[in-house]
Order: structure tokens, then C-alpha cells, then sequence
């Protein structure tokens, strides 16, 4: 292990300790499902340096595949041919894969050297489901990314949801941005997060966004709860292999969103819960219902400071701790949503929003998608391409 | 033959100078071991009766006693030491098996003292408890795995819950009294906890004694318990307490009964327990309609139906090898809490060589049965309280980090009434007016100060509790429990940390 964390060819690491990072945060939603570039992602995140250290920085991004909005998109990581070969193997046996290719990338000067990236659009297979009526689609593609990345030596999936992907590594967030032509894509909702782990052990797997289906979590803070919160999850059969705050954070929404079936602000009531004083407060039946809440969901609170943007296809989401321990602020601008551990860093991509906002703590900030099967019925390339250039103009970019 | 001398085992020193012969001293030893000499007027000490409770040390007005160990020494031995030489000659007088007070006082491994604690710095900022909230509120009782909603938005907005929660017990802190029956304790040590726990908003355990009539007011605090001797047990005293507990087993002697010896079946614990006075109570070792886990789940369901499922029922067993295993059967018989009761549990009275050689120590057993609980996606269907030998509050928040929800505490509240575990609660002397029935020795315990005594030893732990927490980062006490990364062995065998489920003390996440 110690050689592998020593060698500069270290990309995916067999796991990721705990490290304590500091970080910044950035997310935009364009609520009406307009997609744009991800310049002004990646011109949000750069304003925020002094927040990370080179040590990783990564970007996940919705909408970006409306041709193949379809299929599941795997973005994957390798550091070996072998694991490349293991993994096509094993996607094989479950899924027919629609298409498959290198992730564009181009050379710049601070990032010389990065795994294999490689992209897969694919569609579970039928008889396999057929054979497991119990196993949902997402059920397998959990599975499956579990299994690649806990399973497979040097390979990882860093995504794995439709019409969306993450694109992550070690270096400042912008030159990754750079680094994976991010410019060049269209979505609806970008998030982005600059790192600054307390260790130099820096790998490209444990850069976040982390994901799984099309759940993706970009979190400044350090999870003191994290021993119960793992514990937990592991009795609904998460592995949580990754030993990284991220990793719980995500199964934690898609264990309640996805698979107990609560909305998100329950949920964000449920990861920051109010104070039990502030429960004593309220009318019986709220009352009633928050104890609930905190008695059957406590090993599911979130303890310590923490300021979190999750996403899925239809939702951003930003959160902070129950005290706010951690900076995060919210602006909106037309059916734009804005998300960010610094205001400047809103203010750099929307210089006039119509109203900014601190939210308190546990209070979720949330964008919903307003049109519910954009997957199905993706915006044509055109009227994208004017909205955006529209958007450009008026947000002075 | 030569009779084998038994050296006293404690040494009372009687400074002359300060001595007034006031023979407050003869007045308080239920002992007798101070005697007053008329003739001389001068009062001797008789150190063989002496068993070392400091009460007369504590109150001789002038200060002019001090109790010691006897320094008498044998050769040295390491196989047969005085205590050993004692034992066997008393059993060679006597015949009888030896009986003891209190909680196993043998060498074994304490392993709390073998855990540390973790703190924040830097990466994560600690929470100062003076000036923000700190969160111990504790909810006792069976969980669903998730909640499910009925009506209200896909927004969240009025929500409600298609089903309510069971039953659950509230406690401010988590920490309760344990089982100590009326009839090895007094009514006042009964009404010090009662009022403790009421005044606090946490809970006292009524042992296998019934429920005397002056303490039914605090039924909101009670935990009524039901044990194999049954005493005490009828529809009233189920409908008083807030929840029920079956006693199948006690730390300090699992596997066999309990014993109150007649002597301190006085009129009121003889109306309590619903039998004549003076006869021995006599628990048998199983309960007679016990005999398997399908037996159990009958009685807890008995139990059950005649409260109309309006409180919790746990059950009570001692750590023995197989807790684990047992512990997951008790809660899939329906039991809403399991109470867990190490080696150094306390009793009124145990044989001897039952009490220091029988069940495993707390510490392994809440993580064997945390752990077990959770491999088996049950963790939920049922809270565990740990007990036996919680002596800091340091103590009870590693056992919280290791999986308890919360602690029952029975010797630390009875030396905060005044105990000095002088091991003698079977003979019904007790000096502090504490383990007796004689209203000579009870009324020297005045439940009032007791109880403020209590409250404030609640009260002192709580704080102790959220400094500590507060020092990790946590202001909720539900995200230390379970949370063994908060936990770190020092001196511990691998396979020691591995059944601890914790890591040893140098290794980061």
C-alpha cells in the first residue's frame, strides 16, 4: 500500500482514508432545463483558489448526453490495461454496451500525467433482468459500479447516471476543467469542488464530485458522525468502500430520496435535524412528526461542520450543518439557481442575481427541475445554443 | 484439630486523645464492633466485627476513628493469599456457600480503561457546550427501519406519518437507575431514585420488589420489573410503571435466582411482594414458564396484551459467552429494549464464586450484541442498555460510542447515597440505611438530600458528557452512538480491538 501511495503513478488507490479537507463548493441549476456551458462553472469554482490546493478538483454535469439521455453513462478510471479489460469483461456479462470511448481530454502543461478515461453508454441487459425479477435497473447499476470500483484493482467509477457524468482529478479545478474540454459541453446543472486535503496523498479517484447512478455530492466539511452514519448504511447493504465523507453523504440521499421514498426537505430535516428545543416549539402535529423524524433517522444525522451541493437529474440541493459551521451561500437569477461556499463566486458568473441569500443552518436550498422528462425530450441543439449564448450575454460572461 | 484463625479484615484505630467515649459510635455500628466499657468508661473497638463501611468513621463527632485494612500478612503467595485462607476457613466452620454484596471486585481487565476518546482540532472545529446546544436527549423503544408518509406535497409540506411510532421512553440523559428491588434496598433509597429520575426525566427500575404504594406517583419514571419469583407483580403495578422489563438475568449471578432472606421481609415489603413476613423470597434461577425463546416471546406478549400495547417491554439479561446470539433472539421475541448487565453488575446478594467467576465483562458484550444486531439489519426493533459497573461518565460515554443507547447505573447511585461497598448488603445492617429494612438504619437516609444528591450526580455526568461530545464535534448525542471511530484502544490484543470493533490508538480513519 505505502509504495502504491508513493508512486507518482498512483491513480486509483485501493482506498481512501479519511483525510480531512477543507474545500470549495460551487453549484448552478438552470431550473427550466436549459442547458449551458460549463465555462461558467469552471469560472466560479477558479475564483474560489485560495479554497484548495491543487490536491483535486472535479465537475459533474447534467444534461450532457441528450443523444444518448437513454443509456446509463459510466465514466470510468483505469490504471491499467488488465483493469480495463476486467471491467469491459464484466460489463459485458450485464449490459449491451451502446458505445463506448476515450473521454476527451486535452494536454496542458499542469496536468502531465492521468489515468485511462474511458467512457460507456449502457443498457442493462434484458435477460439479466429477466433472471433477477427482484433487482430493479438501478439496483444493478449500483451493484455494478460497487463492484468495479470495490472489486476490480485500478479501476474506478467515478459516474454513473444518465444523461450526466463527472469529471474529476487531481489538480486545481480549473486546469481539470481544462483538462476534459468542459467548455464544450452543454447541462443544466453544473456543480464543482476544489480540494484541499491535509495530506499530500492526492489520487484521482478520491478527487470528488463523488456519484452513483445520477446522484452526484460536492461537500466542504468533515463528518464527525461518520463511524454511525457508515454503520447505518451498511445495515441497508451499502459498502461504503471509498472510508471518504462524500461516499456516506451520497448513499444517504439515495437511500432516503430513492429507496424510503422521502422528499428532499424532509430529508435535509433528516441530515440536519432541528434542535429539539426548536422541535418543542412547534404545533402538536409537527411536533409529533419531527420527533419521528429524529427517533427512527438518528444515526442518519449528519454531525459537524458541513456545507453539501447534491445533485440528481431533476434536483440541486444545497445544505449546511445544524449549527453552520461551514460558508454557503444561494443566489437566483431568472431560473437560475446559484450555489457557493463564497458569494464572489456567484457574483464572478451573475453580477446582479435577483436576490442572494445566506441560508441558515439545516435550511436546504433547492432547484427543481420544471419540465420532469427532459431525458425523454431533450431541448434541440439550436434553441440550447441561443439560450446559452443569451444567458452569456445577460449574466456578462 | 486446630481451628485456622480468620484475621479481621479491617483495622479500626481509635486515636485516645480525641476520643470522648461519647458512645456515638456503639449507637450507630449495626455491627456492635464498638463497645463501651462502663467500668473503664472507655470504648473499645472489637476490629473483627468491623466491615470496613466508614460509617462511625465518617460521624464520630471527634474526628477520632480512622478504618484501615488490616495489615496482618500471611507469606507471601501468590496462589493462596489471605482472602483465599479466609474463604476456606470459613466454609470449613460453616459448611454454608459463601454469599457477597456488590459487584464482582476482581482483577479482571477493565477494558474503559484501555479506551480513548477523540477530539476535534483544526479540520473540524469543536463545540463549545456553554454556548451552543448539546444534545442528550435519549428515545428508548422499538424503531421502524424508515418512516412512510401519507398526504401532504411532494415538497414535504404537510406531510404526515401513515403510521405512529410505537411507544417509546424519553430520557434527558442517558442514564438510568438500575433494578434494585424494595426489600434489598429501603423505601427511602427506593424514593431517592424515584424522585431522582422524576425530577431529571429519566428512569428507575423497580427490581423484583414490587412497587410500594408511596411510589406510585413517579409511575411516569418507573420501569416495572417482572422477575422469576414474580413478587409484587399484578394488573395495577403493570399499568403504574412506564415500561416493563423481564428479568431473566442478573451480571453479578446469571444463571441461578435471587435470594431476600427473611430478615428483611418486614410488613411493608411483605404487603409489596405479596408474601408473609419474615419467609425468605426466593426467585428461582428460570422462570418457571420460561424454558425457551418462544416461551419468552409468550410472556412479552402476555405482558403486552395486558397493557394494550401502550409500553415498552424489555428484557433484562446478564453477559454471558453467548450474548450476541441471545440478545438478537430476545429481540426478535418482540422485546422493545434489551438490557444487558456485565461481570461487575451488583447485587444485594450472590454467592460468592458465582459473582467472581461467572459472564464476561459489559464492555464486549455491547459490542458483540451491537454488532450482532446490525448484521442482522435488526439494530432498530430494539434499544440496548447496558449495565454493570459504570463508575464515570467517561464510563458510559465510550459504552454509548460502542453501541448502548443508554446505561443503567446502580452502584455509582448507591454511593452517591452513601455506599462504600463494604459488600455486606445481604446481612441487612446496612450502616448508611441503604441495603435494610431496620427503621433504626433506614431513617439515617433521608430521601430529600438523597435525591438532590442523585440529581446532582445526573447532573455532573451530564455536563461531563457534552463537554466530551463537544470536544469531538458532535452536539447530538445519536451521532456518538454506535460511532466507534470515535474510539481508540490502547494495550488491547487484536483480538481484543476486533470484537470492540475499534481501532488502536495511532491509527487515523
Amino acid at each position: 500500500m505505502m509504495e502504491g501511495l508513493m508512486s507518482e503513478q498512483m491513480y486509483i488507490a485501493d482506498k481512501d482514508y479519511r483525510v480531512p479537507s477543507g474545500c470549495g463548493v460551487s453549484g448552478i441549476m438552470n431550473e427550466a432545463g436549459e442547458r449551458f456551458s460549463g465555462e461558467a462553472i469552471m469560472c466560479s469554482i477558479a475564483l474560489m483558489r485560495e479554497r484548495s490546493n491543487g490536491l483535486g478538483g472535479g465537475f459533474a454535469a447534467y444534461g450532457i448526453y441528450p443523444d444518448l439521455a437513454d443509456y446509463y453513462a459510466f465514466h470510468l478510471m483505469y490504471e491499467t490495461d488488465e483493469a480495463k479489460r476486467q471491467t469491459d469483461e464484466y460489463l459485458r456479462a450485464y449490459y449491451t454496451i451502446m458505445h463506448d470511448e476515450p473521454i476527451p481530454t486535452r494536454k496542458i502543461k499542469v496536468i502531465s500525467q492521468s489515468p485511462l478515461l474511458w467512457r460507456y453508454f449502457l443498457k442493462p441487459r434484458e435477460d439479466v433482468l429477466a433472471k433477477n425479477p427482484r433487482l430493479s435497473e438501478q439496483d444493478l447499476v449500483v451493484q455494478t459500479a460497487m463492484y468495479i470500483s470495490g472489486k476490480i484493482k485500478d479501476a474506478l467509477v467515478a459516474s454513473s447516471g444518465k444523461n450526466m457524468g463527472i469529471f474529476k482529478g487531481v489538480g486545481f479545478p480549473e486546469d481539470i476543467g481544462e483538462f476534459y474540454r468542459l467548455e464544450e459541453y452543454r447541462g443544466y446543472i453544473w456543480t464543482a469542488h476544489g480540494r484541499f486535503p491535509t495530506n499530500s496523498v492526492a489520487w484521482w479517484g478520491g478527487a470528488h464530485p463523488f456519484g452513483l447512478l445520477d446522484w452526484s455530492v460536492v461537500h466542504n466539511g468533515e463528518i464527525s458522525s461518520y463511524g454511525i452514519n457508515r454503520r447505518y448504511l451498511q445495515n441497508f447493504n451499502y459498502s461504503c468502500s471509498f472510508f471518504t465523507d462524500t461516499e456516506v453523504i451520497t448513499y444517504l440521499f439515495d437511500l432516503l430520496i430513492r429507496k424510503h421514498e422521502l422528499p428532499f426537505e424532509i430529508v435535509a430535516k433528516i441530515l440536519a435535524a432541528p434542535l429539539w428545543a426548536d422541535i418543542e416549539r412547534m404545533p402538536e402535529e409537527e411536533k409529533e412528526f419531527y420527533q419521528s423524524l429524529r427517533i427512527v433517522y438518528g444515526s442518519a444525522l449528519l454531525n459537524g461542520p458541513f456545507g453539501v451541493i447534491v445533485a440528481n437529474s431533476q434536483t440541486m440541493l444545497g445544505l449546511n450543518d445544524r449549527l453552520k459551521l461551514r460558508p454557503l451561500v444561494a443566489a437566483r437569477w431568472g431560473d437560475f439557481i446559484y450555489i457557493a461556499s463564497e458569494e464572489s463566486a456567484i457574483r464572478q458568473i451573475c453580477p446582479q442575481p435577483d436576490r442572494v441569500w445566506m441560508p441558515r443552518a439545516g435550511e436546504p436550498i433547492l432547484g427543481r427541475m420544471r419540465r420532469n422528462n427532459l431525458a425523454k425530450d431533450p431541448l434541440s441543439q439550436e434553441a440550447t445554443a441561443e439560450v446559452f449564448e443569451a444567458g452569456r450575454e445577460e449574466e456578462g460572461l | 484439630m486446630a481451628k485456622v484463625p480468620i484475621a479481621p479484615d479491617f483495622i479500626v484505630e481509635r486515636d485516645k486523645d480525641k476520643c470522648i467515649s461519647c458512645q456515638v459510635c456503639c449507637r450507630m455500628c449495626s455491627n456492635d464492633a464498638h463497645v463501651y466499657d462502663r467500668e473503664r468508661d472507655q470504648v473499645d473497638t472489637l476490629s473483627g466485627r468491623c466491615v470496613g463501611c466508614h460509617f462511625c468513621e465518617n460521624f464520630c463527632p471527634t474526628g477520632a476513628l480512622t478504618v484501615r485494612q488490616n495489615p496482618s500478612q500471611i507469606r507471601q503467595n501468590a496462589n493462596w493469599n489471605q482472602q483465599m485462607l479466609t474463604w476456606v476457613a470459613k466454609q470449613a466452620e460453616t459448611g454454608g456457600v459463601l454469599l457477597t454484596g456488590m459487584g464482582c471486585d476482581q482483577p479482571f481487565p477493565i477494558y474503559w480503561d484501555h479506551i480513548l476518546l477523540n477530539a476535534s482540532q483544526v479540520t473540524n472545529p469543536s463545540i463549545d457546550p456553554l454556548r451552543e446546544p448539546m444534545e442528550l436527549r435519549t428515545y428508548i423503544g422499538r424503531k421502524p427501519d424508515r418512516l412512510e408518509l401519507a398526504g401532504g406535497s411532494d415538497q414535504g409540506k404537510g406531510a404526515r406519518l401513515k403510521n405512529k411510532l410505537e411507544k417509546q421512553l424519553v430520557l434527558q440523559t442517558p442514564i438510568l437507575f438500575s433494578a434494585m428491588s424494595y426489600g434489598s434496598i429501603s423505601l427511602n433509597a427506593c424514593k431517592s431514585l424515584a424522585w431522582a429520575a422524576s425530577e431529571f426525566g429519566t428512569f428507575y427500575n423497580t427490581g423484583e420488589g414490587g412497587l410500594h404504594r408511596d411510589l406510585y406517583p413517579y409511575g411516569a419514571n418507573t420501569i416495572v420489573q417482572v422477575a422469576s419469583g414474580r413478587f409484587g407483580v399484578h394488573m395495577e403495578y403493570l399499568k403504574a410503571g412506564a415500561a416493563i422489563e423481564i428479568k431473566i438475568g442478573q451480571g453479578a449471578k446469571p444463571g441461578i435466582g435471587g435470594h431476600l432472606p427473611g430478615e428483611k421481609v418486614d410488613e411493608e415489603v411483605s404487603r409489596t411482594r405479596m408474601i408473609p413476613v419474615g419467609t425468605d423470597a426466593l426467585s428461582p434461577a428460570p422462570h418457571h414458564d420460561i424454558y425457551s425463546i418462544e416461551d419468552l416471546r409468550q410472556l412479552i406478549y402476555a405482558l403486552k396484551e395486558a397493557t394494550r400495547y401502550e409500553k415498552p417491554v424489555g428484557v433484562k439479561i446478564s453477559a454471558v459467552h453467548n450474548v450476541a446470539p441471545i440478545a438478537t433472539g430476545v429481540v426478535r421475541a418482540g422485546a422493545d429494549f434489551v438490557t444487558i448487565d456485565g461481570l461487575r453488575g451488583g447485587t444485594g446478594a450472590a454467592p460468592t464464586v458465582i459473582r467472581n467467576n461467572v459472564g464476561i465483562p459489559i464492555e464486549l458484550a455491547i459490542a458483540a450484541v451491537d454488532s450482532r444486531l446490525r448484521q442482522e439489519g435488526i439494530r432498530n426493533h430494539a434499544s440496548v442498555i447496558a449495565a454493570g459497573g459504570f463508575r464515570t461518565s467517561g464510563d458510559i460515554i465510550k459504552a454509548i460510542a460502542l453501541g448502548a443507547d443508554a446505561v443503567y447505573i446502580g452502584t455509582a447511585a448507591l454511593v452517591a447515597l452513601g455506599c462504600h461497598l463494604c459488600q455486606r448488603c445481604y446481612t441487612g445492617k446496612c450502616n448508611w440505611g441503604i441495603a435494610t429494612q431496620d427503621p433504626f438504619l433506614t431513617k439515617r437516609l433521608n430521601p430529600t438530600i438523597g435525591a438532590r444528591r442523585l440529581v446532582n450526580l445526573l447532573r455532573a455526568w451530564s455536563l461531563e458528557i457534552k463537554e466530551m461530545m463537544g470536544g469531538m464535534g458532535i452536539n447530538a448525542i445519536e451521532s456518538l452512538r454506535g460511532n466507534r471511530e470515535a474510539l481508540r484502544g490502547v494495550g488491547l490484543s487484536d483480538t481484543e480491538l476486533k470484537i470492540l470493533g475499534i481501532k488502536p490508538a495511532g491509527e487515523a480513519w
